[in-house]
């Protein structure tokens, strides 16, 4: 039963990647991925991995995935929709619905599958115990090094946005 | 295992090939983002894979490090799309291939 999930779900992350790399829109294209997201999620979760399928959710499809609407949003780049014609086509929104109609599926039946391990279902899944011990005992110095990653891609973040009148750097003149 | 390694690193890899191919054919910075965190997500999917191959948990904690480098990458390259834009008024690649100084 895992072993079908798991092509089912390989399937429609292929299948939502594709969509989402054709899109014209971008913002359609950050809907169909984030459906791939979900689905990659489901996988993570099928090979023993809970904790990373709920950060797959949280951070790539919640956190990245909502920046990067917000800044096509910011940008105005999604083309404009014509006046008359209110709201999208049904056959704009019908692939995301199927894709997510699956999606829901999976979940349902990932839920209802006996993962104890009578059944095939593996065995092995990394506890979220066992996963902070060794992230915060044998990786402490990896933890360290990203979080000053993530400070300087904050201060880079912060200086590159900046307006080009509160830069005090004489490199361009304009 | 409930398949072969193999599928996951097939699988993997056809996800691989779709972000680079997006990274190569679009024109549209948004859209080569995006092709990154396909390319990403699927070397994070060839981790967790390997993580569940050898029942070792450290596939994973690199998925968390691939989630931590992916959002710092993420914030920084939209910075500069804010800022590409702001300087010529538009997102298309085409408009940033001279250089300057």
């Amino acid at each position: 039963m895992a072993t079908i999930l798991f092509y089912i779900l390989g399937f429609l992350a292929v299948i939502a990647t594709l969509l989402a790399i054709t899109r014209r829109n971008p913002v359609h294209a950050v809907i169909y991925l984030v459906n791939s997201f979900f689905a990659l999620a489901l996988l993570f979760y099928l090979l023993g991995a809970p904790l990373v399928a709920a950060w797959e959710v949280i951070i790539y499809a919640g956190a990245i995935m909502v920046l990067f609407l917000f800044i096509i949003m910011m940008l105005e780049l999604a083309p404009t929709p014509e006046p008359e014609r209110m709201g999208p086509a049904w056959w704009q929104w019908l692939p995301v619905l199927l894709l997510a109609l699956g999606l829901v599926a999976c979940t349902l039946l990932l839920i209802g599958l006996d993962t104890a391990g009578s059944q095939g279902v593996p065995h092995w899944y990394a506890a979220p115990r066992d996963f902070g011990y060794v992230l915060f005992g044998k990786y402490a110095l990896a933890v360290e090094v990203v979080s000053f990653q993530l400070l300087f891609a904050a201060v880079g973040a912060f200086y590159v946005g900046k307006p080009e009148s509160l830069k005090k750097t004489a490199g361009r003149k304009s | 295992m409930i398949v072969p390694l193999e599928h996951i690193l097939f699988l993997s890899a056809i996800l691989f090939v779709l972000g680079l191919a997006c990274v190569l054919a679009r024109r549209n910075l948004i859209m080569i983002l995006i092709g990154v965190e396909i390319m990403l997500n699927a070397v994070g999917l060839t981790l967790v894979g390997a993580s569940a191959f050898w029942q070792q948990i450290d596939g994973q904690i690199m998925v968390i490090f691939l989630m931590a480098m992916t959002s710092a990458e993420v914030s920084i390259s939209l910075a500069m799309v804010v800022y590409l834009n702001r300087r010529k008024g538009t997102v298309d690649v085409r408009a940033f291939d001279e250089m300057r100084g």
